[in-house]
């Protein structure tokens, strides 16, 4: 029995619910839904009241470049849900265009997905409607440019340096 | 309103308090890495607190991208750097999904086995850490004499103490031979008369119960809701652990018990960590004694990645070079097909999940790693609302942080 | 009296015999002083930390040496870079760095703090030593604690051949 015979029910549930906003079901190492930006937020509740109370993961993707497959957009917002009683797993994505990189946050329905768009912000520059407080995390707060984007280089040459690291070289060489 | 904050009437005429502001950390003579917290007090109980990271953010992520699936493996040992065999098992579970290998079933016992004395290697450092945060500078010194036994144990399997990358995609890099495994046997015998000599010392410690009874108490729902795995959430009564609910490698072969609290305080927490420690034991010896019956298998998979040269095809015979005398050529051919993987296991400190998208090159397209210490530490200012700031030590050291884990 | 009546006890060092009087040169006895009580500050980053700890526990014991760790760097001589060093927390460092008393010493501890480990990404900071003076160099990834054993008996080493580090001069 593959995974799309074991939540049937649920899928057919929930293109009857969301006729608009589920583009396709596939089924890989875990059942994955690729839904609309408009009214991810709806289903995404949906599925928390149906019981896949554990967010595990919130992360982004960037596909520029992606050769073995034609993405529709450029990011992708990935959500990983767990249904602690049914001991489910479902896998949402939400595909997001490159100049337009907004999406809805989820922060009403867990606290926790406060510090993961905050990072996705912070690594893409995907920013979150409805966050209370969407500011740079690991990066400190004047860093410019999106690290985790592939245009980014890995490693940052003189030229492009961060401004705060080449003041704070300057002013120790000016003591030393 | 207390005496300590003074109600600053702004321009509008309403009246807010204004609370005193302090900074704690980045160094601070606490072992859990460079955390800094903003905290604002009404005198010594916090009202709010800010925690800052990202001073230890090396780019992990970003620099998967450019190296090889067996070279990313070297890297995810320095993220959760006390035990670091919890997490190699992560990301070779999820590289294993992408190529669609599995394991044989002789080095799936011995992955259970590095799991379990990783675990044991963490618990013990967590309390010598949380106790010396507390005071109690003994137990600290009594861990760290049984570490560095598990420690010394681990340098005859693979060589290294601390970040050793032996568990490799399709299995593990070497096998046990039977001087580890009677080490092991001796270990597991003399464990359970060491657990008590800790528990000895601060069980029913008075000093203890004060500082951890009642410290950060949270209920089921917002454990959830806040994200909480791993002893923080069974602390709280929920028995959510991934080696019961998606079990991997060996652990639907073993039996053993997943402890739980009730009040869901400090207290909980430490008590469901120190179950954890004589369960570990057991699994140990279970998986000892089953490794007899699969003597002389292999202990990596037919189609695992070649160790030296994982993204080629190595063609049998050398061929004559004019310096180097001879060398190996191969095909450039991507190892791993296209797809993504999603695997997560019970790491010491929660939930360790690694989300991998392949497409087909010899490096991961994307490599997302979800680490319980982040989350736990974005849990920090709900837990620490009302506490005072010795009682923050306490949180930070019971929910079990590892910067390098959050920072990644 | 003169040197004549003086007695060699060891190298440099002569006593007047039958009193409790020994005659060397300065620099040898702060020397001895500062080697035999080096106090590090604990600053641990990254997996080189752990080590650190493990040195201070009690199977390898620092403490026989005279090293005993301090908090504060204002209480500390040799501060022991053990871990990664980012962008982001280098001002912290070299603060911290400034607030020590001389005469002071910079002992970097990890192949990522002398220059970088394996991390050449666009936050960390290629080794230490890009803003930080490093007496003694300890690499490894994590160093054994026989090695950074090894590291502080050079820096002692190190500390011994100085001169004229004294009084106006720190």
């Amino acid at each position: 029995m593959g995974l799309l015979e074991i939540a049937m029910d649920l899928i057919t549930e929930l293109r009857e619910k969301f006729p608009k906003v589920v583009l396709e079901v596939l089924e890989k190492d875990v059942l994955t839904i690729v839904c609309r930006r408009e009214g991810s937020l709806e289903l995404i509740s949906y599925l928390k009241e149906k019981g896949f109370k554990h967010l595990i993961d919130l992360c982004g993707a960037d596909y520029q470049g992606y050769k073995s497959e034609k993405k529709p957009e450029r990011f992708e917002v990935v959500y990983h849900l767990y249904n602690l009683d049914e001991k489910k797993l479902i896998r949402v994505k939400v595909p997001i265009p490159e100049n337009d990189a907004w999406q809805y946050s989820v922060t009403s329905l867990w606290k926790t997905a406060n510090w993961f768009e905050r990072e996705c912000y912070d690594m893409f520059g995907i920013a979150f409607r409805g966050h209370p407080d969407l500011r740079r995390l690991l990066m400190p707060e004047d860093w410019e440019g999106y690290p985790l984007r592939k245009d980014y280089p890995l490693f940052l040459t003189e030229e492009n340096e961060w401004k705060g690291y080449k003041e704070f070289l300057a002013s120790i060489r000016g003591v030393k | 309103m207390s005496l300590y904050v003074e109600v600053i009437k702004n321009r509008n005429g309403k009246s807010e308090p204004e609370y005193f502001t302090i900074n704690m950390g980045p160094h601070h003579p606490s072992t859990h890495g460079v955390l800094r917290l903003v905290l604002e007090l009404d005198g010594e109980t916090i009202v709010k607190c800010d925690p800052r990271i990202g001073y230890l953010h090396r780019g992990v992520e970003k620099l998967a991208e450019h190296l090889n699936y067996n070279q990313t493996i070297v890297l995810s040992d320095r993220l959760d750097y006390i035990a670091s065999a919890a997490n190699n098992i992560v990301f070779c579970l999820a590289f294993e999904k992408l190529l669609g290998i599995t394991p044989p079933r002789r080095a799936r016992l011995i992955r259970t086995i590095v799991g379990e004395m990783a675990r044991i290697s963490s618990h013990l450092l967590w309390l010598a850490t949380h106790a010396l945060d507390i005071g109690a500078m003994t137990v600290y010194l009594y861990c760290f004499r049984d570490r560095e036994w598990l420690l010394s144990i681990f340098e005859k399997v693979c060589g290294a103490r601390l970040t050793h990358s032996y568990v490799r995609v399709g299995g593990v890099r070497l096998d046990f031979t039977q001087e580890i495994i009677d080490e092991l046997r001796r270990f597991t015998e003399e464990f359970p008369k060491r657990i008590l000599d800790y528990e000895t010392l601060i069980d029913v410690n008075r000093i203890w119960l004060k500082r951890t009874r009642d410290v950060a108490v949270v209920d089921a729902e917002t454990a959830i809701n806040l994200g909480l795995t791993g002893p923080v959430l069974r602390g709280s009564g929920v028995p959510y652990d991934v080696r019961k609910f998606r079990p991997y490698d060996a652990y639907d072969e073993v039996e053993f018990e997943v402890p739980v609290g009730e009040r869901g305080d400090t207290y909980d927490r430490y008590k469901v960590r120190m179950k954890e420690l004589r369960q570990s034991n057991w699994i140990i010896k279970q998986c000892l004694d089953k490794l007899k019956e699969v003597e002389g298998e292999p202990v990596l998979a037919e189609g695992a990645p070649d160790l030296l040269l994982p993204s080629r095809v190595r063609e049998p015979e050398p061929k004559p070079h004019p310096k180097k005398g001879f060398i190996f050529t191969g095909k450039e051919l991507p190892v791993v097909p296209p797809g993504e993987a999603f695997a997560s296991i019970e790491s010491p400190k929660g939930e360790l999940a690694v989300y991998v998208i392949s497409d087909g090159g010899p490096n991961p397209w994307r490599l997302r790693i979800r680490t319980p210490s982040f989350v736990h530490i974005s849990a920090i200012p709900e837990l620490a609302k009302g506490h005072m700031i010795a009682d923050l030590v306490a949180i930070i050291g019971t929910l079990d942080v590892v910067l390098g884990d959050c920072d990644r | 009296m003169g040197i004549e009546g003086t007695v060699k006890v060891g190298e440099d060092i002569r006593q007047i015999p039958g009193t409790p009087v020994f005659i060397t040169p300065l620099d040898k006895l702060f020397n001895w002083a500062r080697a035999g009580s080096l106090w590090p500050l604990t600053f641990g980053l990254a997996c080189c930390a752990i080590e650190m700890m493990a040195t201070a526990a009690s199977h390898f014991d620092l403490d026989r040496f005279g090293i005993i760790f301090r908090a504060s760097p204002r209480q500390a001589d040799v501060i022991i870079i053990a871990g990664t060093v980012t962008k982001k927390m280098a001002p912290m460092v070299r603060r911290v760095y400034d607030q020590m008393p001389e005469p002071k010493y910079v002992i970097a501890m990890g192949s990522c703090a002398c220059s970088g480990g394996i991390f050449r990404t666009y936050s960390v900071v290629q080794g230490a030593d890009e803003f930080l003076p490093v007496d003694v160099y300890i690499p490894g990834c994590p160093p054994r604690p026989e090695a950074l054993i090894y590291g502080l008996v050079q820096l002692q080493e190190k500390i011994k051949k100085e001169s004229g580090r004294w009084g106006f001069w720190r």
